[in-house]
């Protein structure tokens, strides 16, 4: 090998460091594949330099490997970018210009839609029983149909959104729930929760089959919800100011900070979040990821010296609903950060100690959520069923399921029987479970149980 | 002849997994494997190998270790697991289907006699 060629390799191979898309493994085996073609050129009477140039040549365009790289390596380029549309890229330029004024038109739409009610004389501080179930339907929308948007959703999966948020807004307005009744608040809730997953079909309506695309959807969320934590803590400063500024100068704004600026802002947040996340304006990359690694060992020490404690006393749980809805948190918080640590896991990394700290959350998680179990069914075979404890049930069942095979794919990787792939695609295809369950207690329940 | 890209895209999994069931072995040798088995019909490109054999690792199929055997660079070497020799005897099976089904179809060279009429020109 001559010097000149060593220098043609060292330049071509700074050229592919440049690309995001490779990890320095990836430049290594690609340049042994180059520096194999040139032997093999050289073996055949070309010069060295000539070997060179056609060994690149025949490498091909660099723009097509980089691309079938991202394509195979999603998570890496999550960081910089977000895939849309067509690879030729030429439809995504001129809509990534127009994202702006599409997200600004979206955020206004959410924040016209939350005022509009108050035309019909309802208002925020007297009709708590329209709006909170109504909550979600006030912002979702537009999220998902700049998302729909942004994508160019195919007309079939516009048309099962609308009809989806269409569902939504029956199970919120056609019963006739009582203010304080258990209904009105687990619809609120699980509302929320199935037109979120109306908002991940959106986001994945690319490609509706790719597992992977909806882990993206899981990493949209977390890092979805850190941007809209940021903005309410803006809009908190910002509320301080408008009210100290103003009644510094005699004027009392309160009816205008609760009656306008918060209720708008929250919903028109939820537009400019999703759309900071698409966009990665911000100077806070990926904090979730940050902030899985913090809490899983903390949440697992916690789990762990509740089980030690609770094994030592000998007493069953018995608490108040309250606190059984407090475990039920518990395990949704376990569960999303046993989802969002999966989804911002490098696929090829060897088993090490944190998914060994992993499973103890995950087999944690699972002994309380049987604990729990036991209570709930023991409250219902002694007290009778309410909508509350049914919905606890349920969930506890749903948890329980894909908690127990999680703990198998997490064992399994952990002794490296099994690839990490397939935790990987049993969470996101447990998804839509979570859906269909939040979906029935918002529709099914409340004639279930008679408005109760 | 060129063979078409949907035809190749279907059938590099079963290929690669094939060529790692003989030996374990890295990219570049495979490639050259390819091209010798087709009498060098089918051309494929870097970006369509290393994406799918990291695919391959990802979903558990194959391992890959780095190697320095002596006298030669360091390399990166696939091996195939016992859950890629399972994928390859499935997809085995899938293919002996499509080309058992193609050779009922077509008018063989073993003699089998052709369901469909074709000008043969001066055999007819």
């Amino acid at each position: 090998m001559t010097d000149d060629l060593e220098a043609q390799f060292a330049q071509w191979r700074r050229y592919l460091e440049g690309r995001r898309e490779l990890r320095p493994a990836d430049v290594e085996e690609l340049e042994d594949h180059l520096r194999g073609s040139v032997d093999a050129l050289v073996e055949v009477g070309l010069h060295a330099d000539e070997a060179f140039l056609v060994a690149v040549k025949r490498m091909g365009s660099l723009d097509d490997l980089s691309r079938e790289f991202a394509r195979e390596h999603s998570e890496r380029l999550w960081k910089q970018l977000v895939l849309t549309g067509t690879a030729d890229g030429a439809g995504a330029g001129t809509r990534s210009r127009r994202d702006l004024p599409v997200m600004v038109l979206c955020a206004l739409g959410a924040a016209v839609s939350v005022k509009v009610p108050e035309l019909f004389g309802l208002t925020l501080d007297r009709d708590g029983a329209f709006y909170a179930p109504n909550a979600a339907l006030f912002a979702l929308p537009w999220l998902a149909g700049f998302l729909a948007w942004r994508r160019g959703a195919a007309r079939a999966v516009v048309g099962v959104l609308v009809g989806l948020f269409a569902l939504g807004a029956v199970a919120a307005n056609a019963y006739p729930l009582a203010e304080d009744s258990q209904s009105v608040v687990l619809t609120a809730i699980h509302l929320v929760i199935a037109l979120w997953f109306a908002v991940g079909l959106a986001y994945v309506s690319d490609d509706l089959r790719s597992p992977r695309r909806r882990m993206d959807f899981v990493r949209f969320t977390g890092e979805w919800f850190v941007y809209y934590v940021l903005i309410a803590l803006g809009g908190g400063v910002l509320t301080a100011f408008t009210v100290g500024t103003f009644t510094a100068i005699g004027i009392s704004p309160e009816g205008f900070v609760s009656r306008w600026l918060v209720p708008c802002g929250a919903v028109a947040a939820v537009v400019v979040a999703g759309w900071l996340v698409e966009a990665k304006q911000s100077v806070v990359e990926n904090i979730a990821p940050v902030l899985t690694r913090l809490f899983t060992p903390l949440f697992t020490a916690v789990m762990l010296g509740f089980l030690v404690t609770f094994g030592l006393t000998g007493d069953g749980i018995d608490v108040e609903r309250e606190a059984l809805i407090l475990f039920d948190l518990l395990l949704v918080v376990v569960l999303g950060l046993l989802l969002y640590s999966t989804s911002a896991r490098d696929p090829l990394a060897p088993p090490g100690l944190f998914d060994k700290l992993q499973l103890a959350l995950v087999v944690s998680a699972l002994a309380i959520d049987v604990l729990v179990l036991l209570e709930v069914t023991g409250r219902i075979t002694e007290y009778g069923t309410t909508p509350n404890k049914a919905a606890a049930l349920g969930e506890n069942v749903i948890l329980l399921a894909n908690l127990a095979w999680s703990a198998w794919l997490v064992l399994g990787l952990v002794r490296r029987r099994a690839p990490f792939a397939a935790l990987e695609r049993w969470q996101t295809s447990y998804l839509p479970v979570y859906a269909g369950w939040a979906w029935v207690v918002a529709l099914v329940f409340p004639p279930l149980f008679g408005y109760l | 002849m060129k063979v078409t890209k949907d035809l190749v895209a279907a059938s590099a999994t079963p290929m690669v997994l094939g060529i790692l069931a003989e030996e374990d072995s890295y990219g570049y040798a495979i490639l050259k494997r390819i091209n010798e088995l087709s009498g060098g019909e089918l051309d494929w490109t870097e970006g369509l190998l290393y994406p799918l054999l990291h695919r391959l690792e990802r979903l558990g199929h194959v391992e890959s270790s780095w190697q320095s055997v002596a006298g030669e660079r360091r390399r990166k070497y696939y091996r195939i697991t016992d859950g890629g020799r399972a994928e390859l005897a499935e997809q085995r099976r899938q293919w002996e289907t499509v080309v058992g089904a193609l050779k009922g179809i077509w008018p063989g060279s073993d003699g089998s006699r052709p369901l469909i009429a074709l000008p043969l020109g001066g055999r007819a």
